[in-house]
């Protein structure tokens, strides 16, 4: 009964949307406003149709139902309860049904919620996003049925994948799709506002804390999964511009870039069309990336076997989306009246930067990682563009930007002087060149982007700093700090990824029990290896004592593990943090003559990769909260006045 | 700035750096993508020492060779009736295995071995790399996983 009650509200929150679509839009034409009366409470009732539906297959999960033919195929009675219901979302139709139930909550929320952009632009903007839920609800009912049953049911399920069997699962996916998801509602806000021709600061106000959360969340999930990746892959690395990897980071890239131009438009009311392109092409990124990892067309950890009907309607619902949008943006364009005027040395023009060299950073990865499919598609010819593609195109790119970062937020609205800038930045621009000399001589022979990296990490960290000084720092507005900490954040990421890629030291042995081997400052000797057995898995665990100089010794017990169902075998990596970088061990597999293979790596700093990406989501988060508590006290100025 | 040309000499700039963009991409996709092989392709058509590419197949019956270091393997990729020897240093993937699929990433040594970086094999059962799916050794494996 309960997955057919979770199919019902599926359809019936469907047909809400299609009803939210089609008052919305009734009300838009004129001398039919009250159609649009039933348009907010009909978002709020179909997010929650969504909610409940995805709330009913977490149960069947939670159950183990397995005469629920998704719950047999990916689920198992023995596994441990947080993994059942990770589970939920860790398979195709559960993920998408994730999708929607996210999509379908945001517009819920945008209906309670949104009250300062006029009434015919809130409705218009809650029928684009009902359209978007019409387009998913339809892929779920009529080719991912999450509740489709199985008869007769299956006896026992055939598990989850044991590499999504960790936290992560619980974490990674829905921040994402939260992230994808927010930028939904800045794509609806967009076609509602070019519906309207009310392209203006009012609706970049209005757009700006969703594009935040969305960014948050993204920078949240990206930071996530590679340290999800780093640990559990045993691969010791954490960026693989993988495909699935990319297609989470151009929605980023995208994010960033329309979080920068909102902005201007909120304050300055410049960058009107540029700012409403980027809020589609944000969204169509999402949508991209949607297609990339739920079609099954590409080589990765989360592209499952789909058949290509599946991939086929994503691609189609891509189109649909992107070229209605495109087909508005193009009609609409001419009515967007051009916004105030900015010098080129200016904060605008330095934000404009911002976003030509995010653009451009989003284009070299998008065409790196659609060239293979684009090649083979034409020509028939299988190819692969990996690391060396991306690092020569994009690295250097990146360093511009990063580098135009320290300078941006020193600059005055509207018209500045490149002297005065200059000399703001002095202490900075003194900072960079002095690592760069140290850099130089203390470690020679390091390769340029790793050091052009750290050099530029070191004067950027003082440079976001900058802001700050000579202000009052109680006074300082929460979003101010916001953005300082979230520019620190990628200071020290880039930090952290320079010091991985120039200094790890890594080391590849086979040795017996009782004998060590050398990595970096560590000696690691292997202690023992032994049977041990978890809730739905066994294992050989090697005990490793590792000693500092004649510091303690600690202990790492990285497993090789193997699994029933499916069976499978992973490596669990054993990982020791220091203040100045990790220690990971990596147990292999045993030889004839009885010895064991140890892969062992230093990797100094490497947690300031993620630690700056905390920093990142952090900024961001101040940043909002400022922003609506600001928005909220002008209000309530406005109401009492 | 003149107020007319400031939004077209937005456009023009957002024009160039596309364009710049573009072309360091193609100039880089130029020298680093690497294209995938089958044995049979490689009889077919010789690769330059040094050049990256991607090899896939089987890994062949009962040809899993371990040096004396315990950490490098050798081992014939095949798709068929062609083969190719693979060496790598490191700890291979946990399912990698003789008669299971394998794509292999790397360059052609001089003395006419593989020499390969990464090594890829096929996650879980229901995961197969597009690229083995579609080689002489794909199918073969799919119905041995649909027989399960």
């Amino acid at each position: 009964m309960i997955a057919e009650a979770g199919l019902a509200a599926l359809w019936l929150a469907a047909a809400l949307a299609l009803l939210q679509l089609v008052m919305g839009a009734v009300s838009l034409t004129p001398g039919r406003a009250e159609a649009g009366l039933v348009v907010r409470p009909v978002a709020v009732a179909q997010g929650l149709l969504a909610l409940f539906a995805f709330v009913l297959l977490i149960w069947l999960f939670w159950m183990s139902d397995m005469s629920v033919k998704l719950v047999a195929a990916n689920s198992h009675s023995a596994k441990p309860l947080l993994y059942k219901i990770a589970g939920t979302w860790g398979n195709h139709e559960g993920s998408m049904l994730l999708w929607v139930t996210i999509l379908g909550a945001a517009g819920a929320l945008v209906a309670i919620f949104e009250r300062r952009i006029s009434e015919r632009m809130l409705r218009a903007t809650l029928a684009a996003q009902a359209a978007i839920g019409l387009g998913f609800y339809a892929f779920l009912l009529f080719s991912s049925n999450p509740f489709e049953r199985l008869a007769p049911a299956a006896p026992e399920g055939q598990g989850l994948n044991p590499l999504l069997q960790d936290p992560g699962l619980a974490f990674h996916p829905p921040t994402l799709y939260l992230g994808y998801v927010g930028l939904s509602v800045a794509f609806s806000f967009a076609v509602g506002a070019l519906v309207t021709r009310e392209v203006d600061a009012t609706f970049a106000r209005a757009m700006r804390p969703w594009v935040l959360a969305a960014w948050i969340m993204l920078t949240l999930g990206i930071t996530a999964g590679s340290y999800w990746a780093y640990y559990e892959l045993g691969w010791g690395g954490w960026w693989f511009w993988d495909p699935v990897e990319n297609a989470s980071l151009m929605p980023w890239l995208a994010a960033t870039a329309l979080l920068h131009s909102v902005t201007v438009l909120a304050t300055r009311d410049s960058l009107r069309a540029w700012t409403v392109m980027l809020a589609v092409v944000a969204f169509s990124m999402s949508m991209l990336g949607t297609f990339l990892v739920r079609s099954g067309i590409l080589t990765s950890v989360h592209a499952f076997a789909v058949d290509p009907e599946r991939g086929s309607f994503i691609l189609a619902l891509l189109a649909l989306y992107i070229g209605g949008a495109l087909a508005l943006f193009a009609v609409r364009i001419s009515t967007v009246k051009e916004g105030a005027q900015f010098e080129a040395v200016s904060r605008e023009g330095a934000l404009v930067g911002n976003n030509l060299l995010l653009t451009a950073i989003l284009g070299i990865v998008f065409v790196g990682t659609l060239y293979p499919l684009a090649a083979e598609a034409v020509s028939g010819e299988k190819l692969s563009v990996g690391p060396p593609y991306f690092d020569a195109a994009a690295g250097p790119v990146a360093l511009v930007l990063v580098a135009l970062m320290a300078a941006g937020p020193l600059m005055r609205w509207r018209r500045d002087h490149a002297a005065t800038v200059i000399r703001r930045l002095a202490v900075p621009i003194l900072l960079t060149g002095a690592a760069l000399l140290a850099l130089a001589i203390l470690a020679p022979g390091m390769s340029i982007l790793p050091f052009l990296g750290l050099v530029l990490a070191i004067g950027v960290a003082a440079g976001s700093l900058a802001p700050l000084w000579g202000r009052n720092l109680r006074r300082t507005p929460m979003f101010t700090w916001g953005m300082v900490i979230s520019h620190l954040g990628i200071a020290v990421a880039l930090a952290g990824m320079a010091c991985e890629t120039a200094f790890t030291k890594e080391t590849l042995v086979a040795v017996r029990v009782g004998e060590t081997a050398t990595v970096g400052p560590y000696v690691v000797r292997l202690q023992d290896v032994e049977p041990v057995a978890g809730p739905n898995w066994t294992a050989l665990e090697a005990t490793l004592v590792a000693r500092r100089g004649d510091g303690p010794a600690v202990t790492l017990r990285p497993q090789a593990r193997s699994w029933p169902s499916p069976p499978t075998q992973t490596s669990e990596s054993a990982i020791r943090t220091a203040f100045d970088g990790q220690l990971y061990t990596v147990l292999g597999a045993q030889d004839e003559q009885g010895r064991w293979q140890l892969r062992l790596w230093w990797k100094p700093f490497v947690t300031l990769i993620w630690l700056g990406g905390g920093l990142i989501a952090l900024g961001g988060l101040l940043s909002l909260v400022g922003r609506v508590r600001r928005e909220r006290r002008y209000h309530d100025r406005i109401a009492y006045a | 700035m003149k107020a007319k040309h400031q939004r077209l000499s937005l456009a023009v700039l957002a024009l160039a750096a596309l364009i710049g963009a573009g072309l360091l991409a193609a100039s880089a996709l130029r020298d680093q993508a690497a294209y995938f092989y089958s044995p049979a392709d490689l009889q077919r058509t010789a690769v330059a020492p040094g050049k990256q590419i991607r090899l896939g197949g089987m890994v062949a019956d009962g040809s899993i060779e371990r040096a004396a270091d315990g950490v490098t393997i050798s081992f014939l990729v095949t798709d068929g009736p062609a083969q190719t020897r693979v060496r790598f240093r490191g700890i291979p993937p946990d399912l990698f295995k003789e008669n299971s699929g394998v794509v292999a990433e790397g360059a052609f040594a001089p003395d006419g071995v593989f020499v390969a970086d990464t090594i890829l094999a096929k996650h879980d059962e229901r995961y197969m790399p597009p690229e083995l799916a579609k080689t002489e050794a794909g199918p073969k494996h799919r119905t041995e996983t649909l027989a399960r």
